[in-house]
């Protein structure tokens, strides 16, 4: 009945168990909440079963923050362990335990933060920037949210029954085979990529029908605003990279639950296949993840430099020339693998080369700002911050691409200081940024530029003084993944540094929290009252703030790029008069496929076996039902349009 | 950036500099220090890949630092362009600058990773010392198959002499790592891989694994000893005469994971390296379905 | 006023995501493709594969193809009844291939070739066993649409679905070939 669970899955030392009681405090004290405020309905009909992609969108944010506070607590729990366990010290964490914590901070920060956060900033935006009322398939948005939530409460879940992987983000076997990894860890992080994968697959194929197939007229292609163009991009990676990993996941849980052999150590099996596997799907995933991010830097540079964006042709095609030299640099997160010589030096120039797109991007940027009239507000120091943290990490990342020179910084700190400045200093200063910037349109209301600033230089400070460290700490020769290191290696010192700069960066997050709570306390002072909060130039800013539920009363005509710059230098109008619009129910049909994929899941990880039927039965009867629903859509009136629109307008 | 905000910046930049060199004060930095010949090499091919880089990053620094101080908002006498979107002579320029730089990296690549090649037999007058080197849970076996000894987590070998690593692993993967001599290698089962390095002076170097293999991750540390000729042939005799044999049976033990323990010497060796390479390659099917 | 999930809409979706399953079967032949030759002293393709027994089952799937095929027209044609009898056999000939494969499955396992005596064999059935749980997923997809078709009849909602199972089916009989090819012919060389 219950597979392999047993009462002692529940049982852990005193820290885990501290963990247990905040996951589950926390998840009875919003069920306690939502009681005593009556508002599960409300939560039902708004929020859980709504198709609108921008209520998707900010439950995809909510998500993200979520997850980023899980996976800081797990950062600053390696930064203090590797700061106290020194010489005769062993630090507070014991050796399986710090690993379960690096594994589930890799895991928690790039599938559950960074591809989150990304999904909501998509869902809220994208389609208003193209000019349309949804996305092409709105309960199949619905279905990919709740999957990848599915996959963040199985990760979570591993905190409170059995334990998580203890073998680093990408769980290379042998080390994650069932003869070395025989618990449940690594089973819970197969489940979670997997139901969480799924949805990421799903919402890249409704994205790229979204862009082709749903802008406004006249929005030709090449009129499209940067940010679609590299979501574009980015959702043409996931369609042809998650698969791999989808593929790549399949065969370790068969190594793991039938014994097959394709990763194991006997009977022909190959481990090096996984590596290259999963890093012919990690490293496009790296792009998948910053592709956006240029793409907000690509919007927000012209508005605050007040100037229209330079070489929009070259970003187009640096966009696309990255999307397709991604595929082809893997072996580089290998090169000590033994490869030849030959093989070694054609992926690291390969690697180089990628190089060259990235810096037009920054020239172009560069040359956006120049003869322009730069304000500094928190999206564009977000921007300048990124800058000389991403051309740092690009630096060392271009000096890491040289095999011989890798050799002695592969798995140094060194390494792991070069990726943090892309994915923290690229990627999340990215997302920083264009939910700074786009704040007052998904919400109504902007954010308090003083709070946003202090936390911005904490950040800043934090994330020098936590990383710079770690460059030279690799110079030094350290290792990643130390749960502690001798005294005599002259590490400490550098390691209590590292741990302050953590201890800086999470005071900037907290005061990122305290500036959105602040912010929505005073909000009358910031209200939105134009829905051109910014002086845009791109549609998302032509209709109010918040967007109403139906987004465009009227779908505009596009004349030419930066769409809604032209409207108002022409004083285009549109035509009188309001008309119904079509939008979609909701539905409980994406929470009742999560809920089935976490019960199937679930019965993966702990082998009750008949899970598995039950689950499957369910999902394809949520389907049959679905397929009778004749009435998917609503009519809203147009004199309710009107009304709206006038309310907003006042 | 607002011109008020350039001093402190300024200030603050220097002060965590110095605050790095205080705290980095007394370290020892293997990488860009390097005992081994391989190391000095890679160090220089370093040195001068940072260097052909800095040739764009510079001046780009210098760029957004003066274009993101001169056409701020508040200075009204610097020129605006709104409509200015594109020149084909500038675009020219920086799809140009990068390619140049690449190019010579490119070559600056191919070159280096032959010259480099770890697999590579180093060109020197005596005959390469063979080290046959097995990750354990936790430990490193170095068999010596022409001494016929063997030592766990430490190894020895002559200065001034190429040393020829062969390694493998009967654990995850790890990675053989000894900074001050030179790059790493993986260790692997069922593979074997090479790694050739050279140390032209007698000292104790730091060796390690470098890639994450399982609780005792953190203990699996060794000592590189290079030693004067003289001082590796008694190490060699010290090993011999130790009495223990590295047997198929106390091999079994050793690879049990554990703790990685004190260093230990074999004066015997019958548990050869090809025979644990072996033992993951492929066995008779039916064995293993009579196994089950 | 817009509809959502419009045929068009819809279809290209489906496009889409089978360009991404092609992936997934592609990363499954690599695997095999490197694992094909490590068959840990046991027995290869040559010895195990059944070249007429396939070749049965490879017809067996063209056909149901073509019935796939014959239940577009009939919906076009607005024939319920050609419409129940084409996709009724494709169900049949669907879930036939199914049978033979699995029982072929079956009989490697009888005789000590199961997946986890080598690594050929672990991604020999994996490889087969995902195109067997396509081919399972659209029998499901063929149930579903009995279902309706039982209950609201040929509706244009119907035909439509017919087309978007269609698409699906044609493209598990292109991997199958591809299969059929690199693995079995390839492999019984």
């Amino acid at each position: 009945m219950f597979g392999i669970l047993t009462p002692e899955a529940f049982i852990h030392g005193p820290i885990e168990t501290g963990a247990q009681l905040i996951v589950v405090g926390g998840a009875l004290s919003v069920v306690l909440l939502l009681t005593i405020t009556k508002r599960w309905k409300w939560l039902w009909t708004e929020w859980l079963t709504s198709l609108d992609a921008k209520r998707i969108g900010i439950m995809y944010l909510i998500l993200a923050g979520l997850m980023l506070a899980r996976g800081g607590v797990d950062a600053l729990m390696m930064r203090s362990q590797q700061a106290v366990a020194v010489g005769a010290g062993t630090g507070y964490l014991s050796p399986d335990h710090f690993a379960q914590v690096f594994t589930a901070h890799g895991v928690i920060m790039i599938f559950f933060v960074a591809m989150t956060f990304m999904f909501g900033l998509i869902n809220c935006i994208l389609p208003l920037q193209i000019g349309t009322r949804d996305v092409s398939f709105p309960l199949l948005n619905s279905i990919s949210f709740w999957l990848t939530a599915t996959g963040a409460v199985l990760v979570n879940l591993s905190l409170v029954v059995g334990a998580f992987a203890a073998t680093g983000w990408l769980a290379y076997p042998p080390l994650s085979e069932i003869a070395y990894s025989p618990g449940v860890g690594v089973d819970y992080y197969i489940w979670a990529l997997q139901i969480s994968g799924i949805g990421t697959l799903l919402a890249a194929v409704n994205f790229i029908v979204t862009i082709i197939k749903e802008r406004a007229p006249g929005m030709t292609l090449m009129r499209m605003p940067i940010f679609v163009w590299t979501v574009l991009g980015s959702m043409l990676l996931v369609l042809f990279a998650f698969p791999i990993l989808t593929g790549t996941m399949t065969m370790l849980a068969l190594d793991r639950v039938l014994g097959m052999h394709f990763f194991s150590t006997d009977l022909g099996g190959n481990a090096m296949m996984y590596v290259n596997l999963i890093w012919a799907w990690g490293h496009p995933e790296v792009y998948i993840l910053i592709l956006p991010a240029f793409g907000i830097f690509s919007e927000i540079v012209p508005v605050f430099s007040q100037k229209r964006l330079f070489g929009y042709t070259s970003m187009v095609v640096a966009t696309m020339a990255i999307v397709l030299l991604s595929f082809g640099v893997w072996v580089h997160h290998f090169f000590t693998m033994g490869a030849g010589a030959n093989v070694n030096a054609f992926f690291g120039i390969a690697t180089m080369v990628i190089a060259i797109p990235t810096g037009v991007k920054v020239f172009n940027w560069i040359f956006t700002m120049f003869r322009g009239r730069i304000k500094y507000t928190v999206p564009m120091l977000w921007f300048m911050g990124f800058l000389f943290s991403f051309i740092l990490g690009g630096m060392t990342g271009v000096l890491m691409s040289v095999p011989a020179v890798d050799f002695q910084l592969h798995n140094s700190l060194f390494l792991v200081a070069h990726f943090h400045n892309m994915v923290i200093g690229g990627v999340l200063f990215g997302y920083f940024c264009g939910f700074a910037y786009w704040f007052p349109k998904i919400f109504g209301f902007g954010l308090n530029e003083m709070l946003g600033k202090v936390s911005y230089w904490l950040w800043i400070v934090g994330f020098a003084m936590a990383f710079i460290p770690l460059y030279i700490l690799g110079m030094m020769g350290m290792t990643r993944r130390l749960d502690f290191v001798d005294a005599a290696s002259g590490y400490h010192p550098l390691l209590v540094l590292a741990a302050v700069g953590a201890g800086i960066i999470a005071l900037g997050a907290a005061a990122q929290f305290i500036c959105y709570a602040v912010s929505t306390f005073e909000r009358k002072r910031h209200m939105d009252r134009t829905g051109d909060y910014w002086n845009g130039r791109t549609l998302e800013w032509s209709v109010p703030s918040p967007a109403p539920f139906y987004n465009f009363a009227h779908i505009p005509t596009v004349h030419g790029r930066d769409a809604w710059w032209t409207m108002k230098e022409k004083k285009q109008t549109h035509e009188a008069g309001y008309q119904d619009i079509l939008l979609p129910k909701n539905s409980c049909v994406g929470l009742l496929i999560a809920g089935f994929s976490f019960l199937f899941g679930f019965g993966m990880v702990w082998h009750m076996w008949w899970l598995l039927p039950v689950s499957l039965i369910g999902i394809f009867v949520t389907i049959v039902v679905r397929s009778f629903a004749d009435e998917t859509e609503y009519v809203v009136p147009a004199h309710l349009v009107k009304a709206t629109e006038q309310r907003h307008h006042k | 950036m607002k011109s008020r905000l350039l001093i402190p910046l300024s200030l603050g930049i220097i002060g965590f500099v110095v605050l790095l060199t205080v705290v980095a004060h007394g370290g020892q930095f293997p990488l860009l220090d390097p005992a081994g010949t391989i190391g000095l090499l890679e160090r220089d091919l370093m040195v001068r890949t940072v260097f052909l880089m800095l040739i764009v990053v510079i001046p780009v620094f210098i760029l957004i630092i003066f274009v993101g101080w001169f056409y701020r908002a508040e200075n009204t006498k610097a020129k605006y362009t709104p409509n200015w979107e594109n020149s084909a002579m500038e675009e020219l320029i920086w799809w140009s600058v990068p390619l140049e730089i690449v190019l010579v990296l490119a070559a600056l690549t191919w070159s280096s990773t032959h010259e480099l090649d770890p697999m590579r037999a180093l060109n020197h007058p005596k005959d390469p010392v063979v080290v046959e080197v097995v990750a354990l849970p936790w430990k490193w076996l170095f068999i010596y198959p022409e001494q016929g000894i063997a030592s766990v987590n430490e190894v020895a070998f002559p200065a001034d002499a190429p040393i020829e690593f062969h390694i493998t692993a009967d654990a995850p993967m790890n990675s053989f790592w000894i900074p001050a001599l030179g790059g790493q290698m993986y260790a692997m089962t069922g593979m074997s891989t090479s790694l050739h390095l050279i140390a032209p002076e007698p000292g104790d170097f730091a060796g390690r694994s470098a890639n994450y293999s399982g609780e005792g991750f953190s203990q699996m540390t060794f000592t590189a000893r290079a030693l004067e000729d003289d001082d590796f042939e008694n190490w060699v005799k010290d090993a011999k005469a130790s009495g223990a044999a590295l047997t198929p049976e106390t091999y079994a033990v050793l690879a049990e994971p554990s703790d990685t323990g004190p260093v230990r010497y074999y004066g015997s060796v019958t548990m050869p390296f090809s025979a644990i390479l072996n033992s993951f390659m492929s066995m008779p099917v039916m064995d293993h379905i009579e196994h089950h | 006023m817009k509809k959502h999930d419009t045929h068009e809409q819809v279809s290209f979706g489906l496009w889409v995501y089978i360009m991404s399953d092609c992936i997934l079967f592609a990363s499954l032949f690599a695997a095999y493709a490197v694992l094909h030759t490590q068959t840990a002293g046991g027995a290869g393709g040559a010895e195990l594969f059944d070249r007429s027994f396939v070749l049965i089952e490879t017809l067996i799937l063209l056909t149901s193809s073509f019935t796939c095929g014959l239940a577009l027209l009939a919906a076009r044609a607005k024939n319920t009844v050609g419409v129940w009898l084409s996709l009724l056999a494709t169900f049949a000939l669907g879930a036939t291939f199914l049978g033979m494969e699995l029982s072929e499955f079956g009989m490697l396992v009888s005789e000590g070739h199961s997946w986890a005596a080598s690594a050929f064999l672990s991604s020999f059935f994996t490889l087969v066993g995902t195109h067997g749980l396509h081919i399972f997923v659209g029998l499901s997809w063929l149930i579903a649409l009995f279902i309706y078709l039982g209950i609201r009849g040929l509706t244009p909602k119907m035909s439509k679905r017919i087309v978007y199972f269609s698409l699906f089916w044609h493209f598990l009989d292109i991997v199958w070939i591809c299969l059929f090819s690199l693995v079995y012919l390839l492999g019984s060389l």
